[in-house]
């Protein structure tokens, strides 16, 4: 594969990621429209809650942004990538490098380390396992697990392993992180910590996209955006943040 | 602003790791499918190891006895003859030129028992024959106790005894005048050969010598049984013209056989067996990978999350088939070594058991092995291809 230059004319360098008139239609009979034409910019260094009733839109619209799938019309652009121009490689390549996700369900590997887990944020860009070690020791530190790092990281607790598996998004320094509702499957006690942590993050530079459910958490975010029916019924816009050095 | 996207890259120590993901987390399963491979393996190294080991004996054996040896006998049966040969028969086959040795066996019409109380007719199939003072080493055949028949003791009443005639008689050691009852008399036994593999038929016999046969039972001494050891250049010739020398008049009653080809015949009987068992391995083999590329797509379908965790971390869709197909690999490739490892020491045990050569032969190790890694191919490839299909978003909406 090639390497594959950015579109021609870059949307605004602070700009993380740009959606214009991003429709998803799954076929069938009727076919199924996720989203409606959805316009959506995100610059660097936001805090931004995507909030809607279930069937609203959230899960199709990261998938979106987070290139696991693709809009049926409209562009996507993510850290100033055309999507549209990219191949499926090159998509893959691009979450290796300027996403991290996050899961409801955590996804670490059973058998392995905390620091294993985290470390494998770069295992697909194919740098040494020791460099990522190092690397994954500074992400621990950064969620407050210094002292797990050698635990098996499916025998930690809820809100450990969540933070264990944020320790994995950040790792890489992605332009953005994409959570997918990251409170889902804690107490209320170990959501807050996640929510805490998240907003610290935030204040620290990093960029993150919190899709949730729970109006209340999304009321605590700077920027809300809000779905029904595939559709952006409200955004309260960016809000100025300058990143605490 | 960024100038250009790398690809996604896996590492090869990496990829290796990743495979080894699902063998460590499941690893009573991997055993299990692993272990098809493991038996199909071992029943075919097992097998070959030990029809070479055999093989190997046998050719020293045969090396050991030599193949310059043709037995001769009177046809016996309707119309063929009397079961007995002309009485100068053995002194025609001695003037042939490439003959270099001539020894001859008489069958006598008296049994052996091991005292006089013996009831008669519990023979314990043990017969009795006159031979020639040479047939020992016309035989090439060793002693396991005492002294084959020699002319000093050729008018006394002595006897040799087979292997198996000396077990069912209570001799164990023949060189310490153990007597037995033959025909009417005592006669003193000086000596027990080992196993002749060649004649077995003598294993079972006592025999003693032409001029005792004469003197103690009115042996009339005509030749039932000649054996000969020629120049094995010249075997064929000689044996060729081996009918016509014994029985001049009527040279169709004379059968020629040569007793190393029987060794050969049971060498390719065996061969024919193991290409039996060779096949049932081969299926057992067959059924491994199976069970391997059974546990595979199980496998790939629990661990759809996974999957779909490694596309968002930019696994491009070969590093998954790669995986799974590595996986599937791996757990061949030890199933393999297991199996040779296990096929090799049930080879060596037998072996040994067998008193043989181990030989364990290049061929079943390698092969095995090559089966091995063609069987986690082929099993792995099917779940690999449906890994590497398997779309990320819906991935990562199970559980």
């Amino acid at each position: 594969m090639g390497s594959v230059a950015p579109t021609a004319e870059p949307v605004d360098t602070r700009t993380v990621l740009a959606l214009s008139g991003v429709t998803k239609r799954y076929p069938g009979t009727p076919p199924v429209h996720a989203l409606r034409g959805v316009d959506l910019d995100i610059q660097s260094g936001e805090l931004v809650a995507i909030v809607g009733p279930s069937g609203s839109g959230k899960s199709t619209l990261l998938h979106v942004i987070g290139t696991l799938d693709r809009a049926s019309a409209g562009t996507v652009s993510v850290a100033g990538f055309d999507v549209d121009q990219l191949n499926d490689k090159q998509l893959s390549s691009l979450r290796s490098r300027y996403i991290g996700f996050v899961f409801q369900q955590f996804f670490l590997l059973a058998g392995e380390s905390a620091l294993d887990n985290v470390a494998d944020g770069l295992l697909y860009t194919g740098m040494a396992l020791s460099e990522r070690r190092l690397l994954a020791e500074e992400a621990l530190e950064q969620v407050g697990l210094a002292s797990r790092m050698g635990h098996e990281a499916t025998k930690l607790s809820g809100g450990e392993r969540q933070r264990v598996a944020i320790a994995r998004a950040l790792i890489g320094t992605p332009d953005i992180i994409l959570a997918d509702e990251p409170t889902g499957n804690l107490d209320s006690k170990s959501g807050e910590d996640v929510v805490r942590l998240i907003e610290d993050l935030n204040t620290r530079g990093t960029t993150i996209v919190v899709i949730t459910h729970d109006r209340q958490i999304a009321a605590r975010f700077p920027r809300r955006v809000s779905l029904l029916d595939g559709r952006i019924i409200e955004d309260t816009g960016v809000v100025a943040q300058e990143p605490t050095p | 602003m960024k100038s250009s996207l790398d690809p996604s890259r896996l590492a090869p120590a990496d990829m290796f790791r990743a495979s080894l993901i699902g063998l460590r987390t499941r690893r009573l399963r991997s055993i299990l499918s692993g272990l098809g491979i493991v038996i199909g393996i071992a029943a075919m190294v097992g097998v070959l190891g030990l029809s070479e080991s055999s093989k190997s004996d046998l050719l020293a054996q045969l090396d050991q006895l030599g193949t310059n040896m043709l037995r001769i006998e009177a046809g016996s049966g309707i119309g063929i003859g009397t079961g007995e040969l002309p009485d100068e028969s053995v002194a025609m086959v001695g003037r042939i030129a490439p003959v270099e040795q001539v020894a001859s066996i008489s069958e006598v019409d008296a049994s052996v028992y091991r005292n006089d109380l013996v009831p008669a007719g519990r023979t314990g199939g043990i017969t009795v024959k006159a031979v020639d003072t040479n047939l020992l080493a016309t035989l090439q055949g060793r002693m396991a106790s005492g002294v084959f028949l020699d002319e000093a003791a050729s008018d006394l009443p002595v006897v040799v005894l087979g292997s198996v005639a000396a077990e069912r008689l209570g001799v164990a050691d023949g060189s310490n005048g153990t007597i037995v009852w033959l025909g009417d008399e005592w006669f003193s036994v000086v000596g027990v050969m080992a196993t002749l593999d060649l004649s077995p038929d003598l294993d079972r016999a006592a025999l003693i010598s032409y001029p005792t046969a004469e003197t103690f039972l009115d042996h009339d001494g005509v030749p039932s049984t000649i054996y000969v050891r020629s120049d094995p250049d010249d075997i064929d010739a000689v044996r060729s013209v081996l009918p016509a020398t014994v029985n001049p008049e009527s040279p169709d009653e004379v059968e020629v056989t040569r007793p190393s080809d029987a060794l050969e015949a049971k060498e390719a009987a065996d061969q024919a067996f193991t290409n039996l068992l060779l096949g049932l391995g081969a299926v057992a083999l067959l059924v491994g990978g199976v069970g391997i590329a059974n546990v595979m797509v199980i496998s790939v379908l629990e661990r759809r999350g996974e999957i779909g965790l490694r596309r968002a971390l930019g696994a491009t869709r070969r590093h998954i088939s790669i995986q799974f197909l590595g996986e599937s690999l791996i757990l061949a490739t030890l199933g393999g070594l297991g199996g040779v490892a296990l096929g090799s020491a049930v080879t060596a045990i037998y072996a040994w058991s067998q008193g043989w050569g181990v030989l364990i032969p290049t061929i079943a190790v390698a092969g095995g092995m090559a089966a091995a890694l063609i069987i986690g191919v082929i099993a792995g490839l099917y779940p690999a291809m449906r890994a590497a299909r398997v779309s990320p978003t819906e991935a990562l909406r199970t559980l």
